[in-house]
């Protein structure tokens, strides 16, 4: 990849958001070792692995949902604390949870707004005017959304995803986390989110997407970081590698250059699970 | 039932099929079936033992009787609602009553006298003595609520350990004496003729109720209007407003239908100049005992703190996925303690109550109201699973099981045959309410 146009023409901003030297250990387990990763404005990083490479818990630390051992983050270039998820909101970074993190028992307006409440001058809740927002966010995402005083209990699949993205766009994030975003979703609501993707980076937001789905994330970023037990094996550009490069990296915690003849005969042997 | 929906239709949140059918136009009223289910229920309840008992139960005098005797578990079934739907729990608070009477009762007949110098019956004494008593409630509900939140040892344990530890501190209290001779002012918050609010009062009361139940219906279809939000139709608007508002008016015309002892009151008259009594002696609404005005204004209280501030959202919120809550970003901690902060407050109003029913305190005071507060709020709808339960539900709760204890034993069945009924249809109730949830979503 180097020597190519794209990649230097990206490193010569500052990124929206960079972590570097990220350590965290979960007893002896290292689950996240030295890994420094970046996401610019109007583009999407496709952070892929298998089961256990750490890639949920690496957005954990940015999302401020469980502090790094070790590492910084820098904001648009500045060095920033992230402790708790309060901190990270307040650097305009939002996440979409693979569970979505919804409290069932609170309607869609509730659930936008957890933690963010607007309040009248009494310091009531101003429900008017939280399902007042969040029916104009709906509008955008899930046109056919009807139950905003339901308990999110009663949704379906597709309706909670849409509350949960709408609480992460609402609020004017910068950063946007996208954990499994389509995993529990049919054909038609996956193509919604898949749009909804492009769009948000077209109007300028950094972008990353954790998925199983090596399609997906072929289809919608613009580089891709690959996590191998822990490490990050690399961040490639998506037009100078193919998918079987990808898988590669996936499945060998090499990078292309790195693979040698012995590896690949030793997949043809095991053959190589996918995804 | 309610996947129907789940199609979306396209404007619209009431599915029009429905319509014409009760249970449809009950839908488009927006009432929460449960509370109506359960006021249904009180009134069979009710109905049934008046039958029952030869038309005897259902009159003013017994009703007031019966509204006092369930108003200290209410109170206190309103904060343990917050607590259960926190996915938390309280054993102490029969012992926190405990602790809190007798600490009135030492307040007022030792150290006010002995130690401030103050006389008995010292206006105002009885502030001062309740301040205190919500002051120690409130500071023992957060000591257990830090330990809890903060610490991080189950609630379980740590109001399990209060129970005892609180009942022991109650004996060191008085030395094992029970205490008598209240401040006659305070002695009104049990209630009786003299601590009532009096006929005009409670007309008064009604009135600005039903005034605000008008007010706030029509505030809120106006604030849906103007956001284009769909609305009740104008039909269920008249029925909730007319329903509301008769209930209210027909509770102070009952309770208005009380009257003070005639004794009493000819003895008043006499000491008021009244002149001559009128044919059948002087007669004196009692209207609303105090009791029942504080179970009042801690219901509007503790709902309007459950639905319309954050700190209730947040309770809900950690309720239903304590995850969801942190991830939010919300301080749950300081959320659930604050929960027992409230709870130590609502127990010291209810140890007001009882002490001064009682005119003092004695060491059992309070004793195994955990189990009937919990009873409350669990029949009443709240949920053990965490993040279901409402203020009024657990009100109705406190009702129903008391409306049951004492038309039992208005009908002559013992106290023994009043604990097999009342644990039966705590079960039962927490069973349909299990199968109709598994049904219905």
């Amino acid at each position: 990849m180097n020597g190519e146009e794209g990649p230097v023409a990206v490193a010569e901003r500052t990124p929206l958001v960079e972590m570097r030297g990220i350590n965290v250990a979960f007893g002896g387990v290292h689950a996240v070792r030295d890994v420094s990763i970046d996401v610019h404005a109007g583009e999407v990083n496709g952070l892929v692995g298998g089961n256990g490479a750490g890639k949920s818990t690496l957005m954990r630390v940015l999302s401020g949902a469980h502090p790094a051992d070790s590492g910084e983050i820098l904001v648009e270039g500045h060095e920033v604390s992230i402790k708790n998820p309060r901190d990270a909101k307040a650097q305009n970074i939002e996440t979409i949870y693979q569970t979505l993190a919804l409290a069932d028992n609170i309607d869609a307006p509730g659930n936008v707004f957890l933690g963010r409440e607007l309040t009248t001058p009494w310091g009531t809740l101003a429900d008017g005017s939280m399902e007042d927002a969040t029916r104009k966010v709906m509008k955008r995402l899930n046109p056919n959304f009807t139950r905003f005083k339901q308990p999110v209990r009663s949704l379906s699949g597709g309706q909670r995803q849409a509350v949960a993205i709408a609480r992460a766009v609402h609020f004017n994030a910068k950063v946007l986390i996208m954990d499994e975003p389509t995993a529990a979703l049919g054909p038609a609501e996956t193509a919604q989110v898949r749009d909804l993707v492009r769009q948000l980076k077209e109007e300028g937001l950094g972008i990353f997407l954790i998925s199983h789905d090596i399609h997906d994330v072929f289809d919608l970023s613009d580089r891709i970081s690959v996590m191998y037990h822990g490490r990050l094996v690399g961040t490639v550009d998506k037009t100078s590698v193919t998918t079987d490069d990808i898988l590669g990296m996936i499945i060998l915690g090499k990078r292309p250059e790195e693979v040698t003849q012995k590896d690949l005969a030793e997949l043809e042997l095991g053959s190589a699970p996918v995804s | 039932m309610a996947n129907v929906a789940d199609a979306a239709p396209v404007s619209g949140q009431v599915e029009p099929p429905a319509r014409r059918s009760v249970p449809g136009m009950l839908a488009q009223t927006e009432i929460d079936l449960r509370l109506f289910g359960m006021v249904v229920a009180l009134a069979a309840i009710l109905l049934g033992f008046h039958l029952w008992s030869g038309g005897k139960l259902i009159q003013p005098n017994n009703m007031i009787t019966l509204a006092v005797q369930a108003a200290g578990i209410a109170i206190i079934a309103t904060g343990m609602v917050l607590v259960i739907v926190s996915r938390n729990i309280d054993l102490s608070v029969g012992s926190l009553v405990g602790l809190v009477a007798m600490s009135y009762a030492v307040l007022m007949t030792d150290w006010f006298p002995h130690i401030f110098g103050l006389a008995p019956d010292t206006p105002f004494l009885w502030v001062l003595a309740l301040a205190m008593g919500i002051g120690i409630g409130a500071a023992i509900g957060g000591l257990q609520g830090f330990i809890i939140a903060y610490v991080g040892v189950p609630s379980f344990i740590v109001t399990l350990g209060g129970l005892l530890t609180i009942r022991g501190l109650v004996w060191y209290q008085s030395s094992g004496a029970a205490v008598n001779g209240l401040d006659r002012t305070f002695l009104l918050i049990g209630g009786g003729a003299q601590g009532s609010i009096g006929g005009t009062l409670t007309w008064a009361l009604a009135l600005v109720g039903a005034i605000a139940i008008v007010a706030i219906l029509i505030n809120s279809r106006r604030q849906r209007r103007r956001y284009g939000f769909p609305v009740r139709p104008i039909w269920a608007e008249i029925v909730l407003g007319v329903a509301g508002c008769a209930a209210i008016i027909g509770v102070a015309w009952f309770a208005n239908n009380n009257f003070w002892p005639q004794g009493l009151a000819d003895r008043v008259a006499a000491e008021q100049g009244w002149g001559p009594a009128p044919e059948g002696g002087w007669k004196i609404p009692t209207g609303f005992p105090f009791p029942i005005v504080l179970l009042i204004g801690v219901t509007l209280a503790m709902t309007w703190i459950a639905t319309r501030r954050k700190f209730g959202r947040y309770v809900y919120a950690y309720g239903g996925n304590p995850d969801a809550a942190e991830l939010a970003g919300i301080n749950t901690r300081w959320t659930i303690l604050k929960t027992y902060v409230l709870m130590g407050i609502l127990c010291a109003l209810a140890a007001a109550i009882v002490s001064a029913r009682l005119n003092g305190a004695s060491l059992d005071i309070g004793d195994t109201y955990e189990l009937l507060v919990i009873s409350a709020a669990v029949i009443g709808g709240t949920s053990f699973a965490g993040g279901i339960g409402t203020i009024p539900g657990a009100v109705l709760g406190a009702f129903v099981m008391y409306s049951l204890k004492y038309g039992l034993s208005f009908v002559g069945v013992n106290s023994p045959g009043q604990n097999i009924v009342v644990g039966i249809v705590l079960v039962v109730a927490v069973g349909l309410d299990t199968i109709n949830r598994r049904r219905g979503t």
